[in-house]
């Protein structure tokens, strides 16, 4: 269903410049980053790209919690499937 | 009921405790179905709740900076009640109630696993498979569930902190339908008891509590109302009024008329 995933992404930042763009599956959607001028993403890094405020977002990759204390540790490869969720109104 | 405490005591000192949290107000609301963000507010400061459930829901990315739940209901000031309402499935329960975990940092959750429309009923085999993944996982779980009793007990002995039977299906404001059940289950459970769904109005909060209920959970009685704060007030009130009927302890039913005014000396 998936397609393959870099299985030790926390090597990531050593492969540099084999692979410009980063292809998530960002809350059920396909989304591209550009990674060549910036290199690897992290998950901190992505939800800066996005602009949300950590405080209030939980994150969840390949079906694992990303705890918040790990989202700069935590690279991202393509393929990853990422849930970015809060809390909202409900009963 | 202490024979020994005043009538005032009774009340002053009337709370309860959830997991080791102890509560004044025994309503406790939702914040879903609102109209917008200030009337969630305006009717939960009103409805007098100290606890109230939220969802989990993915984030809009094409509007990040778009106003959040948090800002207009203080987590702070309210106890946050994650659920798992929309989850058809134990894994997808588990799923969110972790991520509502890692955005909240605490481990008091209402689970629901549901079966499919139009009933919503609790799915009990996928809220036992989920329950144990999550006691296991250190969460302390307030679960809704069907009216019962063999699996409300079994529940509670696997570790559940709250049973929550629904007194009519979810959002379908008919009040409480099984109100025998409701008494008959409550029987059996220490924990705290509440009726989690299907109330409609004022009176239907008002007799879950009569019936000895700790507390009720409702949502859509307040916010589908024309007039939701309003409505707020009048479930606070209902669940005071019940309360206090329930501590007052009712007059006995009797089949015929039993006159307050004495039938002597009366003029001929």
């Amino acid at each position: 269903m998936n397609p393959p995933r870099i299985a030790d992404t926390a090597r990531s930042p050593h492969t540099r410049g084999m692979r410009d763009v980063l292809t998530l599956l960002l809350n059920g959607e396909n989304r591209q980053f550009e990674t060549s001028a910036r290199g690897p993403l992290s998950v901190l890094g992505l939800l800066t790209e996005l602009g949300l405020d950590m405080r209030k977002v939980a994150v969840e990759r390949n079906e694992e919690i990303v705890p918040r204390s790990r989202y700069a540790e935590t690279w991202l490869a393509s393929g990853d499937q990422l849930e970015i969720v809060h809390f909202i109104g409900g009963g | 009921m202490d024979q020994a405490m005043t009538d005032q005591d009774v009340y002053a000192e009337d709370a309860w405790t959830v997991a080791g949290r102890t509560f004044r107000s025994r309503l406790i609301v939702g914040t879903g179905r609102y109209k917008d963000l200030e009337e969630t507010g305006a009717a939960i400061a009103a409805s007098g709740a100290e606890i109230v459930t939220v969802a989990v829901r993915r984030v809009n990315l094409s509007d990040p900076k778009a106003p959040m739940l948090q800002d207009y209901v203080d987590p702070k000031k309210y106890t946050y009640l994650p659920n798992t309402a929309g989850c058809f499935t134990a894994n997808e329960a588990v799923r969110t109630l972790r991520l509502a975990r890692e955005a909240g940092g605490w481990n008091l959750v209402k689970l629901e696993v549901l079966g499919p429309p139009p009933l919503l009923y609790p799915d009990m085999r996928g809220t036992f498979e989920a329950a144990e993944v999550l006691i296991k996982d250190g969460f302390e779980v307030m679960v809704y569930c069907a009216d019962d009793p063999l699996a409300a007990k079994r529940l509670e002995e696997m570790g559940c902190v709250a049973i929550m039977p629904l007194g009519a299906p979810i959002g379908s404001g008919l009040g409480v339908q099984n109100p025998a059940m409701i008494s008959m289950m409550m029987e059996h459970i220490t924990v705290p008891f509440l009726v989690d769904a299907g109330v409609g109005t004022a009176s239907d909060a008002a007799i879950a509590m009569e019936l000895g209920c700790t507390a009720v959970l409702l949502n859509s009685a307040i916010a589908h109302a024309k007039r939701p704060v309003i409505m707020a007030q009048a479930m606070k009130h209902a669940i005071a009024a019940g309360r206090l009927a329930y501590l007052a302890g009712r007059m006995p039913r009797t089949m015929g008329a039993d006159p307050s005014s004495p039938l002597t000396g009366l003029i001929r």
